[in-house]
């Protein structure tokens, strides 16, 4: 854990410093979301004009039943499906219909992202999976694998699963380890590359309530630990009031309420569950 | 979260309480435009027996026929020096299958990624690839021969060719379905770190579609095995080439004994990938 608070050799860009991101402003806030709209097809909108400042630094819930629409904002926000209108701005970059392959690149650099379904190869080992995460920090093909990786890339892949507690079973292959675990070997695949901003969507939905318990611990400490800035959407009361500093809930695509954990309880948030 | 039930919309209904009957409704129905293609078939059919399937006097004619060439056939040729020739015929049509499988599936590799949809690089010009593939498997392996014995002239390197042309056609279009077919998840997962799209080939495609291809190259080997050896029928190198001059010079104890030898061949090489495939699986 120590380890991964130095600076990573993985951080560093192997273009140079990025001229179109420059160090934002203290009170500048890293993402910012202007009235953004997302539709598919002709269908009604998923997201309908969705406004939202995240600084550096915070741990927020986007909260929600499901189909609320806080997965598609969490892939707009990181240029992973095109918006229908409104902008995004994101460490620096901004964009309106979807990032340009520049930004996306920059952005891909110093962002790690968790999916709901772990997204694990499964025929190949936990080391390996970790060092996959950095395929967009310029390493090429020596990241397709962990025998190809780097000895730096490999070192940090260790270093990740040492902070999820998974140094052990670094061999093992990912389709022989439980879901928890597997959640594990993902968001050490998302932090390898020492990102400043880390995003899940849903990272506890499929695991047991412990194990989920667990992962969003896990979260907390890693965000705390490296003053990540943290932004994950859920539909649990509790692991947005017990692990977020601010919940920003959604209702139909529309943002019903933003406001500090501390300031809410399960009896306010109730509502955005009822049709 | 309690009334998250009675939130649901209504199913009632006569589909909704009898599982099933939605699929009955979708089952198609005998319309007369229907009606007309299937007694159009059906008489394509028949004029097709009428016009090539063997007749019963035609059958029971080419027995006595048939059995006085088996007659002649046996026992099969021994002498050892058209077996030595007959030895080095059957190492040149196991080397055309081996290395023009080999080499078959190099190139069929490339050719399916560059037409599996949601994976090629080549965005919607990957018909293009996929024309190619369908070109290679389409047409059959003899007609390769031929144009292969025309361009390069007679002998093995013609028979390596097509059997090259005949597996990249079969392997790059079940490399690609199985390509296509393969978890999203990884996929997205690698593309939200920044993967390029040959590094999630490399990362995320190949490694779970291993056991598809390798079962794939070992069915494109047995393939193989059975093409390279009638391809010396139109020239282009192998055993086929000596069992055709048996034949044309009426030697029937050698066309048995090279018969055999092929048998024997087959065999060996579909127990050997069915080991393989065990093993590997």
């Amino acid at each position: 854990m120590t380890a991964l608070l130095k600076p990573s050799p993985l951080n560093a860009d192997p273009a140079g410093p990025t001229p179109a991101a420059p160090a934002p402003a203290a009170a500048a806030p890293l993402i910012s979301a202007e009235s953004v709209t997302k539709r598919f097809a002709d269908g009604p909108a998923v997201l309908d004009g969705v406004t939202l400042a995240i600084r550096r630094g915070e741990r927020v819930a986007l909260l929600g039943a499901n189909g609320a629409g806080k997965s598609t904002l969490l892939r707009a926000l990181v240029g992973l499906i095109p918006i229908t209108g409104g902008a995004v701005e994101i460490l620096g970059q901004r964009f309106t219909r979807q990032p340009t392959a520049r930004q996306r690149a920059t952005l891909r650099r110093r962002l790690g992202f968790v999916f709901q379904f772990h997204g694990l190869v499964g025929r190949t080992s936990a080391l390996s999976n970790v060092v996959n995460g950095a395929m967009g920090q310029g390493h090429g093909w020596r990241s397709w694998h962990q025998s190809l990786a780097p000895a730096a890339l490999r070192d940090a892949a260790l270093e990740a699963l040492e902070a999820v507690g998974l140094a052990d079973r670094a061999t093992a292959r990912a389709d022989t380890l439980s879901g928890g675990q597997s959640q594990r070997v993902a968001i050490a695949r998302a932090i390898v590359h020492g990102p400043d901003l880390l995003f899940a969507d849903e990272p506890a939905a499929s695991l047991d309530p412990a194990a989920g318990l667990d992962i969003m611990r896990l979260f907390t400490r890693l965000a705390a630990d490296q003053a990540r800035t943290l932004v994950y959407t859920t539909h649990d009361m509790r692991h947005a009031l017990e692990h977020a500093d601010r919940i920003v809930a959604l209702k139909a695509g529309r943002v019903v309420f933003d406001a500090a954990a501390t300031d809410l309880s399960e009896r306010d948030l109730e509502p955005i569950y009822r049709g | 979260m309690a009334d998250t039930t009675s939130s649901r919309p209504p199913t009632s209904g006569p589909a909704a309480s009898r599982p099933g009957a939605r699929d009955i409704a979708r089952w198609p129905r005998l319309t007369p435009l229907r009606f007309t293609l299937l007694v159009a078939a059906g008489a394509v059919l028949l004029a097709s027996i009428g016009d090539v399937a063997p007749s019963a006097d035609r059958l029971i004619g080419a027995v006595p026929r048939m059995g006085s060439l088996l007659e002649r056939m046996l026992p099969p040729e021994t002498d050892p020096a058209f077996l030595g020739r007959m030895g080095l015929r059957l190492v040149e049509t196991l080397q055309i299958a081996l290395v023009g499988t080999l080499f078959g599936i190099l190139l069929s590799f490339p050719l399916a990624w560059l037409s599996a949809a949601g994976l090629s690089p080549l965005g919607r010009l990957r018909w293009l690839a996929r024309g190619t593939v369908s070109l290679f498997r389409t047409v059959p392996d003899l007609v390769w021969a031929l144009f292969f014995v025309s361009a390069v002239g007679l002998g093995a390197i013609a028979g390596t060719l097509t059997i090259i042309v005949d597996t990249a056609g079969f392997c790059g279009r079940f490399f690609a379905e199985a390509m296509e077919d393969s978890d999203k998840r990884p996929r997205e997962a690698l593309e939200a770190v920044g993967a390029r799209k040959l590094d999630i080939l490399a990362s995320a495609v190949v490694p779970q579609c291993m056991p598809s291809f390798v079962n794939t190259s070992l069915f494109a080997l047995e393939l193989s095995v059975r093409s390279s050896v009638v391809l010396g029928i139109v020239g282009a190198g192998g055993i086929g080439q000596e069992l055709k001059s048996a034949f044309e010079l009426f030697q029937y104890p050698k066309a048995s004994a090279i018969i055999l030898a092929i048998f024997v061949i087959v065999l060996v090489m579909e127990q050997l990938t069915d080991w393989l495939r065990r093993r590997l699986g």
